[in-house]
């Protein structure tokens, strides 16, 4: 329970609507409660025949009392499910914001299944404590006190013997209700299983197709949907029981009403009127003898909830960095200074000394899993170095403030990640206050043009399943547009062109050599074209760095990149064959 | 900046208004089960007479033993004695009657469910590649699930449950109508009422949920979406941005609950006004009746009684409405797959099953994808019987397709492929590929153990022959390294395994069916030379005295093969042994010339 504590501050900062709340719960039991005195009243006088009021206005005063119950029942609800509404609202809030603060490696070791789920059910399940739960506690101790003043005062006899089924249906419920919460939990995990299967089937329809192994697939479902039902079965053999228990209890406090009630009234200790009475305090007393049980589980549920949202909001974000309202402009000289970086415990670069000018375009080889998308990821601080340092214009990332550092940065990563709104919201992504004339500009330089005037609103089209699907270099290029949208000091490309084809690729180069004039450049590629005018080429070799030097230095080394050119010249006459 | 709208699967419309041919074709699905139905439609029928007999009990216990004076208070409370007992029998019979009725709704749901998802799912397997490449696989998974467990609510909460809300309804109006028709008139002047506001409520609170559903949806997909892309959004510098455009959807969605917790505050203090209205009638009608002489004081009480059990029948109707749209949309949904004719099948009378004698032949074969993008042009081939061919050529020349051509996974559109002269669309599908043993580009393993993955379930192979067929394939000894053998359960994909081992598993899986033809589609990524080895040597093996089909991305793989054939834009280039081909230059010789250099290139590169 002590997870719950932690919602206190969401709760203060609604205290004057829970405390509104409140005050409408009490006034609507209080409302509620005395009209069953009115019929006992009307039903007394009619059986004694001496009526002391006509009958309508006995008529009217129950009317009159349900419309001031319900106005109070009205603000009840509104009041304090809406603010546990707001609760929510803040929480996810809070949750989003702090989500932002992680760094890279919080999202590559967390399952963003395991993020959505805490964003959505775990939520749901504290919101239902903070609502329902906290209103039907209220609810039900309003009506327990006072109608159990007005029955006792009645007849405390009769009031005492006929609430012995309540505390059982109150157990009942709750007992019921974990259980039920079990067994639902089997059901899901078998759903889960079945669309499992249904997935693998489905994906690996051409091995079963191949193998003829249809039939056993049909089996093997046949076997998982039998177990589905079972399981659904078993919980409703028990979710079965929930409605004709609850409508025995009552009905058996119905039966001693009626039998004790009226042995009261054969021997004139209770009025018929009383009798009455005391069957309509019955059915407004059924829900709160429920609601006790069912809030306890709502309880359970959101502590349980409660906690695995905190350990979202418990993790710390390792990147932290000063935050530095005036800076002087980066300028765009890096230095890595004998950087290691270690991966869950695997190196991945190894003392790594790397001057670049500002200015300056180095470019990076090295087979996959060499470490150069790693050495790029290092300059923005996606990830921190494990030893040594990285400097810009002179002075150590870690004193600069994150958001100064990045806006001097124009990375296009390897994956490219777009979001699924227009064209244009993607690449002024980089920068919102980006005008028409620079966007202009970028798609040019980007070799953007051409395929906006092919897709169906230009650049008001939105990316993505809903909106046209781009091929991987479209893709890209919006990726590099987006970047350049920054107007950045440093621009780094992490085999940014991959899927672009030879000839734009070229284009794009072209086009960017004037643009990266006077700012620093690191380009990743595994083509060669793409590096050779670089002002250096650094090639590395399982994290460390094996060769420098410009092109026509290294073709000569007999080394790796004297290799790769080879190769790639002769892919590249294979191209050129038809 | 405006952010746009996150992606919601909008293709899924959640409602629709009724539609018989539909709900009929819905309902032939109760047919198996009608016994059940009945009986179910039976002690619906004896729950609501019991329903209605509680309050009726309890009139007989005010007119004859409570409120009457006239008898003698020992024989009084001795009649109540009797009454109470009654009221227990009662209390009793609705428990088992109202259990049972619910065991046996839900089963029949369940049964229906079962029924429903073979269905589908058997019909999934009938289909052909083509469907699955149109439709994406969270699509159809949706049919079998989410679809079906739409309809489930309908059979175990709807069509039967409207029976039971009628029948508590209609007797609820006969008892009172009984107790006394004038005070039940007057008093059923609420039920309009009641109708209208339930009506104007479940319409409103219906429109407020689809928005709450849309919003939510809208805001889960830019969650998911900005958490996937929290590089992007770190690199950009898009915290503050993105988290004003969620705080924004947030608030969007706050704000459709906020309407609907409006709507439930409204609706519940209006129904119990309505509820007091009804009382305050019984109260003053009543009265007077009881003044008259014409309403005796147990008819009152069970009128009031009788007047609470309005309201929940009738809210259940009106939800049941919404429950029938929803299935009207997912049934559509599924029927729609369900009528989706198997593209790929077998002749009427398909030839007898016979061992494979003389050759594959492709006869001037073309082959699209779609339209006139032809991947295969004019292809004739001939391999016969033990010979071993491989297809060379670079990434888009129609080697796959070759492949997938011959498992008749695909139809030709031109042309014709026969084996030994018998033309494949003559032949039952299953018993064509059971011929052939495949091994392809990407090995897909299931999840569970490596015996089901290489038995893939097939019992009458014995589990020496799973064995036998491993080692052959160089997988035995790996499995044995695992502490569980052939027990071992693969994670998801085999994410464990290496790309050789997974490739070894694929051989043993498809040499333990010990097939005629036998058909490799290399991986292309790399492996490690000593698994490479491995792979090498069980090829070797495998492949002697066997028919086959080699897609060889590595040349090394081939040089011992019968005939190469050089495939280029879906055209055959060139043809003949390793040796012969390097001779003439062409473009194998290129092919493999490039193949050596990255040899050289210890490390490799994708290149």
């Amino acid at each position: 329970m002590r997870e719950l504590l932690r919602l206190r501050p969401y709760l203060a900062r609604y205290k004057g609507s829970f405390a509104i709340g409140i005050v409408h719960v009490f006034l609507t039991n209080v409302f509620t409660l005395i009209s069953p005195l009115i019929l006992m009243r009307a039903i007394d006088e009619l059986r004694d025949g001496a009526l002391t009021r006509p009958l309508w206005v006995y008529a009217s005063i129950v009317v009159v009392l349900a419309l001031i119950q319900g106005v109070f029942r009205f603000m009840m609800r509104k009041v304090m499910i809406g603010a546990s509404r707001k609760i929510e609202f803040d929480l996810r809030n809070d949750l989003f914001s702090h989500l932002g603060s992680l760094s890279v490696a919080y999202f590559d070791r967390t399952r963003t299944g395991e993020i959505m789920a805490r964003a959505t059910n775990d939520l749901n399940a504290v919101r239902m404590f903070v609502g329902p739960a906290i209103m039907y506690v209220a609810n039900t101790f309003f009506t327990l006190v006072i109608g159990l003043t007005l029955m006792l005062r009645l007849d405390w006899q009769l009031t005492l013997l006929a609430l012995l089924p309540f505390p059982l249906l109150s157990l009942g419920v709750k007992m019921l209700g974990s259980r039920l919460h079990d067994l639902f939990q089997a059901i899901q995990e078998q759903y889960a299983t079945i669309t499992t299967h249904v997935q693998e089937n489905i994906t690996g329809i051409r091995v079963v197709k191949a193998f003829v192994r249809e039939e056993e697939q049909i089996e093997g479902f046949r076997v998982l949907n039998r177990e589905f039902i079972e399981r659904n079965m078993s919980m409703v053999r028990l979710w079965g029981l929930f409605f004709p228990i609850m409508g025995l209890l009552t009905g058996i406090a119905m039966l001693i009403v009626m039998g004790f009630g009226g042995f009261r009234v054969v021997s004139g200790n209770l009025t018929l009127g009383g009798f009455v009475a005391f069957t309509s305090y019955l059915g407004m007393l059924t829900w709160p003898a429920i609601a006790i049980g069912w809030v306890i589980n709502l309880i359970e549920r959101g502590a349980a909830s409660m906690k695995r949202i905190s350990e979202i909001l418990d993790e710390e974000p390792d990147i932290t960095a000063p935050e530095i309202a005036e800076a002087p402009p980066i300028r765009g000289g890096l230095r890595l200074d004998d950087v290691s970086f270690a991966y869950n415990g695997e190196p991945v670069l190894e003392e790594i000394d790397l001057t670049v000018g500002e200015g300056e375009t180095v470019a990076i080889v090295g087979a996959i899993g060499s470490g150069k998308s790693t050495l790029l990821r290092l300059v923005p601080r996606l990830y921190d170095v494990s030893r040594g340092e990285i400097l810009i214009d002179g002075v150590p990332l870690r004193s600069l403030s994150l958001s100064h550092l990045r806006s001097a940065i124009g990375f296009v990563p390897q994956e490219t990640f777009l979001f699924s709104m227009t064209v244009k919201e993607n690449i002024r992504f980089g920068d919102p206050s980006l005008s028409d004339e620079q966007l202009e500009e970028i798609c040019r330089l980007s070799r953007l043009t051409p395929d906006l005037d092919k897709f169906p609103e230009g650049w008001d089209t939105v990316v993505g399943e809903r909106g046209v699907l781009l091929s991987g270099g479209q893709k890209q290029r919006i990726a590099i547009a987006r970047a350049l949208a920054r107007n950045p000091r440093i621009l780094i490309l992490d085999d940014s062109l991959s899927s672009v084809d030879v000839n734009t690729e070229e284009a794009i180069l072209v086009g960017l050599r004037e643009y990266r004039r006077g700012r620093t450049t690191l380009i990743v590629s595994h083509r060669l074209s793409a590096v050779r005018d670089a002002d250096r080429i650094v090639v590395l070799e399982e994290g460390r760095i094996t060769e420098r030097g410009i092109h026509r230095e290294l073709i000569r080394n007999g080394g790796f990149y004297s290799r790769l050119y080879e190769r790639q010249k002769l892919i590249r006459e294979l191209e050129d064959l038809e | 900046m405006s952010w746009g709208d996150p992606v919601v699967p909008d293709e899924e419309v959640l409602q629709k208004s009724l539609d018989w041919d539909l709900f009929r074709r819905l309902l032939r699905y109760l047919r198996p089960y009608r016994g059940r139905v009945i009986l179910a439609i039976g002690l619906l029928l004896v729950l609501s007479g019991l329903a209605i007999l509680g309050p009726y009990i309890l009139k007989l216990a005010i007119d004859r033993s409570i409120a009457n004076d006239s008898l003698d208070a020992s024989l009084r409370v001795s009649m109540l004695l009797k009454f109470s007992a009654f009221y227990l029998c009662v209390l009793m019979l609705e428990f088992v009657t109202r259990y049972g009725q619910m065991i046996l709704t839900t089963l029949v749901g369940q049964k229906v469910m079962y029924d429903l998802r073979m269905e589908i799912f058997s019909h999934l397997q009938k289909l052909s590649l083509t469907y699955f490449n149109r439709n994406p696989v969270g699509r159809l998974m949706t049919r079998v699930t989410g679809d079906v467990e739409v309809l489930n609510e309908l059979f175990t909460s709807g069509v039967v449950q409207i029976f039971g809300d009628l029948f508590l309804l209609g007797g609820i109006v006969a008892a009172m109508m009984l107790l006394d028709v004038k005070l039940a008139l007057v008093v059923f002047t609420v039920l309009p009422v009641i109708f209208i506001a339930t009506g104007i409520f479940r319409r409103r609170v219906r429109d407020s949920y689809r928005d709450v559903r849309t919003r939510l949806a809208k805001l889960n997909a830019f969650l998911q979406e900005s958490i996937t892309g929290m590089t992007v959004i770190h690199l950009f510098g898009a915290e503050a941005r993105s988290f004003d455009r969620f705080s924004f959807l947030n608030g969007d969605h706050r704000d459709a609950h906020l309407r609907t917790v409006f709507y439930y505050a409204v609706f519940f203090p209006v129904i119990e006004v309505i509820g007091a209205i009804a009382t305050a009638l019984i109260i003053w009608y009543g009265g007077r009746g009881v003044l008259s002489e014409t309403l005796t004081f147990g008819a009152l009480a069970a009128f009031l009684q009788y007047a609470t059990h309005f309201f929940r029948p009738i809210r259940d109707l009106s939800e049941k409405y919404n429950v029938l749209q929803s299935a009207m949309a997912s049934s559509e949904r599924i029927f729609s797959l369900l009528d989706t004719e198997p593209r790929i099948v077998g002749p009427e009378k398909a030839l007898p099953f016979q061992p494979f004698q003389n050759a594959i032949e492709f006869d001037n074969v073309s082959f699209a994808y779609r339209d006139e993008d032809w991947v295969l042009c004019d292809i004739s081939l001939t391999v016969k019987k033990g010979e071993r061919v491989a297809l060379v050529g670079a990434t888009g020349s129609g080697k796959t397709t070759m492949v997938n051509l011959l498992g008749r996974f695909y139809d030709v559109q031109k042309g014709a492929i026969r084996l030994d002269g018998i033309d494949l669309r003559d032949m039952d599908p299953h018993d064509l590929r059971r011929r052939m043993g495949t091994v392809l580009q990407d090995v897909f393993l299931f999840s569970g153990s490596v015996d089901r993955n290489i038995r893939l379930g097939d019992d009458t192979i014995s589990r020496e022959e799973m064995k036998e067929a491993a080692r052959i394939a160089n997988a035995h000894t790996f499995i044995e390294r695992f502490s569980d053998g052939y027990e071992h359960e693969l994670q998801e994909r085999g994410s464990g395994l290496s790309t050789g081992e997974k490739q070894l598993l694929a051989f043993s899986r498809a040499l333990v069916f010990n097939p005629e033809i036998f058909i490799l589609d290399e991986a292309t990524s790399n492996i490690d030379s000593e698994t490479e080895h491995l792979i090498q040597e069980a090829l070797e093996r495998i492949l002697v005295g066997r028919t086959s089909l080699v897609i060889a991305h590595r040349l090394s793989t081939i040089q011992n093969v019968d005939r190469i054939v050089v495939l280029h834009h879906g055209e055959i280039r060139e043809m003949g042994t390793h040796q012969e081909l390097l001779r003439q230059g062409g473009l194998y010789k290129r092919l493999y010339d490039l193949e050596i250099r990255s040899a050289v290139e210890s490390t490799g590169t994708d290149g």
